[in-house]
């Protein structure tokens, strides 16, 4: 299958004289990382079906620094920063989207004492957005009755207060959403967070995303939905230790609507 | 000979709240030995707050059976003191139950004193029960080991015994009420006192009256210790609790602060401008920026405040990813350890005659491990459950600044991702020109 992917970079927009709706923030893992440039892929469908446009940074994007300052190294942090910002205040990028809560975290609290003021969002509420404003229209299709259940990513529910967004969407697919015991404010971390998926864990008993895997097999889910390319590593990662591989998928909220759509 | 006792009550009272004022003193100057930082932004956020969250307890309750337990005592312990106002005017002027005028209000005064009474015994006994016959895990953990775990009883005892006397006291009275003794006239109602009283049936009115005298002097005496017990114990969030919430960060939680010392350097590296041969301005008293933070005096004075709040509680250890799958990290042992050495520093202080000497110890590798600090994932679960808005977090990315820009101490793992941060702007070794390359892959 060779798809068509509409992917305007910010340079090509700006030699038309155009400027995009919104810069699509894709972010390292989302570039690089083979599971998570599906969800890239798939958040890039559902924009191209709903006639949204936008443009990337391409080969201009850097890393946000994300990892660095939550290891401690806030002089790589704010020389990405600033990098950055100079990008961005350059193509004078007004509203960015990313499909990654740590990148969506870091763009949207902390770069803005560093000259870089944008109306951040992340991706599950952006296609809630498309969703209200009649561009979009959602169906369950295969996915409907499916048992889902929703892990917060930290960086967007704890730390930015995001919790309805993605599971609107889901409820929207005419599925079972349910809930694990530790969820939205009191939801366990997948374990990846503050550097640590680039590190190996220190001693202990359990790794983390096992432990959160096991809060999600007890609900019993078809599915486990994410957030960020990050919890799905982990999760998919726990679903494997457990061998639970062929029963349960864990998917991004942006190919659960993809998919659905058979996009 | 009549003023013998308002006497010795004004002494006992001076000395109490005397020592006590002391004490606060010495806790208010460690606090400031962190450093700067301006959060008198916003008040009226921070008042609403202080108001919810500390006057309200709103964050309790997200446990509810501590919490209730938590409001019982709580609720108790603030209009009891209302008894002890009366208690304090009876002492200094030898009147007895002054605010007995009030007739059918002091009944209902005195009885829901009683009830209350009845009531926090019955949650501090529940409490004492958690800790010792049900043993909650989060009250066994090996941070509470010593005196932590005998402290947290000792409160307990304390408050078992206040509200035991208050309530002797009462009965006492009472039964010298209905024997119309002396000037023991019939003033208040006694819900729960008159099930006491019939141990004094039998009794001589003297001796009886001697009890009563007993269990009042032992009873203001006692409350006078335990507010000075506060400044050894964890029991400071009575009070603290309130600027504590007052003061904590009002930002998202997701947001850590960007450093002003390293903007600068920053700023100037990237300035086209910037002549790299130019001198640095010379500041004599100019004192090195240190990035991130060693020791207590790196910290912020905020983060010294929560330290003298956390009552150790361990809803942040319970539920901190690192610490549930058998990590040594535990957010609360970061609080303990941060006040253990603010105490340490302030004793260094105070016996060097306010200068403090270095003692070669740390905050770092004295109290807290690298392998604690490495272990966090910095997702805020223990930010989310302090019922009083304490941010072990803060402390620990504070700590990695130190260990990664002061000592290049980062674990291996995460050299390498800044490494490739810095080379190709992907934690992973990608080329930045690779960035796009996704678009046209199936």
């Amino acid at each position: 299958m060779s798809e068509v992917l509409t992917v305007p970079t910010m340079a090509e927009m700006m030699a038309q004289g155009q400027q995009p709706e919104v810069l699509f923030w894709v972010g390292c893992a989302g570039s690089f990382d083979d599971r998570a440039k599906k969800i890239t892929k798939a958040f890039v469908r559902i924009l191209n079906r709903a006639n949204v446009s936008f443009a990337v940074l391409g080969t201009e994007e850097s890393c946000t620094g994300d990892p660095a300052k939550r290891a401690g190294n806030e002089f790589l942090f704010q020389m990405q920063a600033m990098m950055n910002i100079e990008v961005l205040n350059a193509y004078e990028a007004k509203k960015i989207v990313t499909a990654c809560p740590h990148c969506f975290n870091t763009l949207k609290n902390e770069y803005p004492e560093l000259g870089g003021t944008y109306e951040v969002i992340h991706h599950t509420q952006f296609l809630k957005s498309l969703l209200d404003e009649g561009r979009l229209t959602i169906e369950g299709g295969q996915f409907k009755g499916k048992r889902i259940t929703f892990h917060d990513p930290c960086y967007l529910g704890r730390a930015n207060n995001v919790y309805e967004a993605p599971r609107d969407l889901i409820a929207k697919l005419d599925a079972e959403l349910v809930e694990m015991k530790r969820s939205k404010a009191n939801g366990l971390c997948c374990g990846a967070g503050g550097a640590q998926m680039f590190k190996d864990a220190e001693p202990g008993n359990k790794e983390v995303n096992v432990e959160r895997t096991d809060d999600a097999l007890e609900v019993q889910p078809q599915i486990i939905a994410a957030g960020c390319p990050f919890c799905n590593t982990m999760m998919t990662d726990g679903v494997k230790n457990k061998e639970k591989e062929g029963e349960i998928k864990v998917m991004d909220v942006a190919e659960l609507i993809a998919n659905a759509q058979d996009l | 000979m009549g003023y013998l006792d308002n006497i010795l009550f004004a002494i006992i009272l001076c000395l109490g709240f005397g020592f006590f004022g002391v004490n606060i003193k010495k806790i208010i100057r460690n606090i400031k030995l962190g450093r700067d930082i301006d959060r008198s932004d916003n008040p009226s956020a921070r008042w609403g707050n202080m108001a919810l969250i500390a006057l309200g307890q709103s964050k309790m309750v997200k446990r509810p059976v501590a919490g209730l337990l938590h409001i019982i005592v709580y609720v108790g312990f603030v209009i009891i003191n209302i008894e002890v106002l009366e208690i304090v005017i009876d002492g200094l002027f030898g009147t007895h139950r002054i605010f007995s005028f009030l007739g059918a209000f002091y009944s209902i005064l005195i009885g829901s004193f009683e009830i209350l009474a009845l009531l926090v015994l019955v949650a501090v006994l529940t409490f004492l029960a958690r800790r010792n016959i049900i043993k909650l895990k989060r009250f066994i953990h090996s941070d509470l080991k010593g005196w932590p775990k005998s402290d947290a009883n000792y409160i307990l005892y304390f408050e078992v015994a206040l509200m035991s006397l208050f309530l002797l006291m009462n009965a006492a009275d009472f039964h010298l009420q209905l024997l119309g003794f002396g000037h023991y006239e019939k003033a208040g109602a006694f819900p729960v006192s008159q099930f006491i009283e019939p141990i004094f049936n039998g009794m001589n009115e003297s001796t009886v009256m001697l009890l009563e005298r007993a269990f009042w002097w032992i009873h203001i005496s006692g409350i006078l210790v335990f507010l000075n017990y506060l400044y050894f114990s964890k029991h400071l969030h009575i009070l603290l609790a309130f600027p504590n919430t007052y003061f904590a960060d009002l930002n998202p939680k997701g947001k850590f602060d960007n450093l002003e010392s390293v903007t600068n350097e920053v700023k100037l590296m990237m300035d086209p401008n910037a002549d790299p041969f130019a001198a640095a301005p010379v500041d004599e008293n100019a004192v090195p920026v240190k990035f991130g933070a060693s020791d207590v005096q790196d910290l912020n004075w905020v983060q010294l405040l929560n330290a003298y709040t956390c009552t150790e509680c361990g809803r942040c250890t319970s539920s901190c990813p690192a610490n549930i799958t058998g990590k040594k990290l535990s957010p609360r042992k970061i609080m303990m350890d941060t006040r253990d050495r603010l105490e340490e520093v302030g004793k260094n202080i105070d016996a060097n005659k306010g200068i403090f000497i270095p003692d070669n110890k740390t905050l770092l590798n004295d109290y807290i491990t690298p392998e604690e600090l490495w272990a966090c994932t910095s997702c805020n679960a223990c930010v989310e459950e302090c019922p009083v808005n304490i941010s072990p977090l803060s402390i620990i990315i504070d700590m990695r600044r130190y260990l990664v820009m002061e000592q290049s101490a980062a674990p291996m793992s995460l050299n390498a991702m800044m490494t490739n941060i810095e080379n190709n702007g992907a934690p992973w070794q990608y080329n930045q020109q690779d960035r796009l390359n996704w678009k046209n892959e199936n």
